[in-house]
């Protein structure tokens, strides 16, 4: 198997994530910081082989989040989007 | 503690074990009862967490295969994984009463909801047909007419999933037009070798593009990038494509 098709996407992270979003994370557009590209973070690559989750940037590769659980702190490094945007209007229409 | 209170917003619920029945020899469907259950869309997905005696836990994801009830009844369809922690536990020993831990609905964005009336395009590949299958009961089960069409990328005829309901629908007039691909064997006399899936079979089994329908793309992360491409190389718009990937393995994190 291709190592380099070792991921799995930002619908495999919104689990863990709801620990500290209350909305669904996986329909939220976000930019990433390296190359401007807007996606949803559901299209993120997701790498979750390490201690906690790692997303990049479909396009470009570039980290977009970090986030580790260590004996039951959350750390969450989001610096690699410039911002991250909930439609929070719809979503409270819709059942999730 | 003010940070507890933000990590236990999350609820892990008990799930009950309702039955349990095969839909191959490596799979099984399990349908649970779930306290408090919200509700959820087709397409969302489900953690389960298992917990062992001396605190080792393990959590992993499992798409939905039944449509939207309001009785707090949901069934997943889990593939024994040979290595797997979790999926051999699953499929081999879980009993109708026994209770597991479970997170969800879960997901957003890869949900159809039976309310859309645009031409819909599901494409499979092994056990990613689990999601896809909601979104199909979900379409019956509210009377919708959205014109779907699903092409199910499998490794042979006894590795196919729900079997008798797929054919049940493809035999009736305003139902999901379905175009089978076997990667590994193939039942007698069809038409196209054993083999993965390609332009022509995308030319085959799909919408054309110029109907503009949104695909659903679900399967292992190599499945998804190669259905992807082709239908993009078929002129579909990748803003209408949404994807769900399972990882080289099949097992999700």
């Amino acid at each position: 198997m291709n190592a380099s098709l070792n991921y799995l996407d930002g619908n495999a992270a919104a689990g863990e994530l709801s620990r500290v979003f209350s909305v669904d994370i996986t329909s939220a557009e976000g930019q990433c910081a390296n190359c401007g590209a807007k996606r949803r973070f559901a299209e993120a690559h997701l790498y979750s082989h390490c201690p906690g989750l790692i997303a990049r940037c479909a396009l470009c590769r570039h980290v977009l989040l970090r986030f580790a659980n260590v004996r039951g702190r959350v750390f969450l490094d989001l610096r690699g989007m410039t911002y991250l945007r909930v439609d929070a209007a719809k979503q409270a229409e819709g059942s999730n | 503690m003010e940070g507890t209170a933000v990590l236990e917003r999350v609820t892990w619920r008990v799930a009950k074990v309702v039955a349990v029945h095969d839909e191959t020899a490596t799979a099984r469907t399990l349908a649970l009862v779930v306290r408090d259950w919200p509700g959820q869309v087709a397409g969302q997905h489900v953690d389960v967490r298992l917990t062992a005696s001396d605190g080792y836990s393990a959590v992993r994801s499992y798409s939905i295969a039944s449509a939207p009830s309001s009785d707090g009844r949901i069934e997943i369809t889990v593939e024994r994984l040979p290595n797997g922690e979790v999926s051999p536990y699953l499929t081999q020993e879980v009993m109708a009463g026994d209770e597991l831990e479970l997170r969800g609905p879960i997901g957003g964005w890869f949900v159809w909801r039976s309310d859309h009336m645009e031409p819909i395009q599901l494409v499979a590949g092994g056990s990613g047909i689990v999601s896809l299958m909601a979104m199909i009961r979900s379409r019956r089960s509210a009377g919708s007419s959205a014109p779907f069409r699903l092409l199910y990328s499998v490794g042979g005829p006894e590795k196919v999933f729900y079997r008798d309901e797929l054919r049940a629908l493809s035999n009736q007039g305003d139902s999901v037009v379905i175009t089978y691909a076997y990667t590994r064997v193939t039942p007698k006399d069809w038409p196209r070798p054993a083999g993965r899936i390609d332009a022509p079979l995308i030319a085959m089994g799909t919408w054309p593009s110029t109907l503009r329908p949104t695909s659903y793309v679900c399967g292992p992360t190599s499945f998804v990038e190669q259905a992807t491409d082709l239908l993009i190389a078929a002129g579909h718009d990748r803003e209408r494509i949404r994807t769900e990937r399972f990882g080289a393995t099949g097992e999700r994190k």
